[in-house]
């Protein structure tokens, strides 16, 4: 099988800001999905893939269970569900247990996504409170995928980006600046 | 913690397949990604040392295999989840049925019974408990043992009597239940007209017709050729002009019988139209 690449972003308190920031600098021939995994109160779905889509001439939705995912395409995740990636590359939603009092889970996600893409992985955890994500990142290391986090200081709530610097093998720290940069780099990666 | 490398790929299909052969339960059309997670996360939980091992004693140990089902299968719910569907069916679905002589209601992958109260407590404020009939069906028979006393922990009541307010809930919620220590034991009158049994949807058939089917957050679980299955055994169980509800994420799209049903605008609610 060939083998995809995928972005994946994780993010809760204050990330939203910094993806609003990002999005725009976004090249549009980027040949990888990106998909965002946000912490948030339940049944705001379509507002924030509205608001990101304001962003951004790529495509934005929220993503649909047994969706097939496709390059150059931005989902989100919708809210109290996990998402999970199957192996022909399609979205599968879950409704079990909340982990790290979280659903969508961003360490589900992660740990799903790395189970697949492996070494094609690149998981990026933005701005948070608590540490959802981080066990995440240890696993898509061990993959052979790639970690990068935000500068906690340039992070509205540095807790998340610090302890993922912490415990797991970070490739990269990155100001807000710097991230879409990066992210348009990886088509040729 | 538990990963996902504790068990390979290959090895989730060698224990699909020793389930099917020794217990006739077909897990093969469900989603890998949620199967294998649960698979692992039950590696872990009774600290099995090894593949082989873990597989010895499913397949060997019957009881062993009872737990087994019952962790594979995702249970979580709420009372009252997602209020805008139980608003819709409060103010649109159950007052058309009620014109009928008796309603037969099939909540298909009820798990521990909150859709089947919740359901119950709608029924009963319009006025249609008396004349209803609510089959709550799952494959897992310890979370039906569950649903059928009528206790949810006390320290959901909050959360659930927000819910229900939010769908229309005209009452005080906390008059449906009794606290009994931890738990809200909620009213026997409601539980009268719920009948519970094992029922699984890939392998069983249509056991009666029915004027509404619940079936929300299973499919989810499903590939799409096992929920177009699924969704074959609703329609066959489908009175015309009786609904089929989904969870918020499921749909009837794409699917052979969506040609035979309209979708009542914002909500997972369709219309057997023939
Ligand atoms: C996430 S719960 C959904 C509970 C409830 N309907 C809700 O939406 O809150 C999924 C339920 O489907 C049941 N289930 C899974 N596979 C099934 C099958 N093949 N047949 C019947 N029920 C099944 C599980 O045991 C579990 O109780």
């Amino acid at each position: 099988m060939e083998n995809k690449t995928a972005l994946i972003i994780g993010g809760s308190a204050g990330s939203l800001d910094v993806l609003i920031r990002v999005l725009p600098d976004i090249d549009i021939n980027i040949q990888f999905p990106i998909v965002i995994v946000v912490h948030r109160k339940q049944g705001t779905d379509s507002i924030l893939s509205d608001l990101l889509a304001t962003k951004t001439t790529l495509r934005v939705k929220e993503l649909e269970e047994k969706e097939t995912i496709l390059d150059g395409c931005i989902y989100v995740v919708p809210s109290d569900y996990h998402l999970l990636i199957e192996k022909d590359y399609t979205f599968s939603l879950d409704y079990s247990e909340k982990v790290n009092y979280s659903r969508p889970s961003i360490d589900v996600t992660f740990q799903s996504a790395a189970d697949i893409y492996k070494d094609r992985l690149v998981c990026l955890l933005l701005s948070g409170s608590n540490a959802d994500g981080v066990n995440g990142l240890i696993m898509v290391k061990k993959m052979g995928g790639k970690a990068w986090v935000q500068d906690p200081e340039s992070a509205q709530v540095s807790y998340m980006p610090a302890q993922a610097i912490l415990k797991a093998n970070i490739d990269k720290v990155l100001k807000i600046e710097e991230m879409a940069g990066y992210i348009n780099a990886l088509t040729s990666y | 913690m538990p990963h996902l490398l504790s068990i390979t790929d290959d090895e989730v299909e060698i224990l699909i397949n020793d389930v099917l052969d020794q217990y006739g339960y077909d897990f093969t059309g469900y989603s890998r990604a949620s199967l294998k997670r649960r698979l692992v996360r039950i590696y872990a939980l009774d600290k099995h040392v090894s593949f082989a091992e873990y597989r010895y004693k499913v397949i060997n140990d019957p009881i062993y295999f009872k737990r087994f089902v019952e962790q594979i299968t995702v249970n979580v719910t709420e009372m009252f989840r997602d209020p805008s569907f139980y608003k819709a069916l409060r103010y649109k679905v159950l007052p058309n049925l009620g014109t009928y002589p008796f309603i037969r209601i099939w909540l298909a992958g009820c798990s521990t019974g909150e859709e089947a109260f919740s359901m119950a407590i709608v029924l009963k404020e319009l006025g249609l408990l008396h004349k209803s009939l609510i089959y709550a069906t799952d494959i897992n028979p310890v979370v039906l043992e569950k649903a059928a006393e009528g206790m949810f922990p006390l320290s959901q009541m909050k959360q659930y009597s927000e819910n229900y307010i939010a769908s229309g809930g005209p009452k005080d919620f906390s008059s449906y239940y009794s606290a009994n220590y931890a738990m809200a034991k909620f009213d026997p009158e409601l539980r009268k007209k719920m009948i519970f049994s094992t029922h699984n949807l890939v392998s069983d058939h249509s056991f009666n017709e029915f004027q509404l089917i619940l079936c929300r957050n299973v499919l989810i679980y499903f590939d799409r050729d096992l929920q177009f299955k699924v969704l074959q055994l609703f329609d066959n169980s489908l009175e015309s002009l009786g609904y089929l509800a989904l969870g918020t994420k499921e749909t009837t799209d794409f699917s052979p019988i969506s040609k035979n049903y309209k979708r009542l605008e914002s909500e997972k609610i369709w219309r057997k139209t023939s």
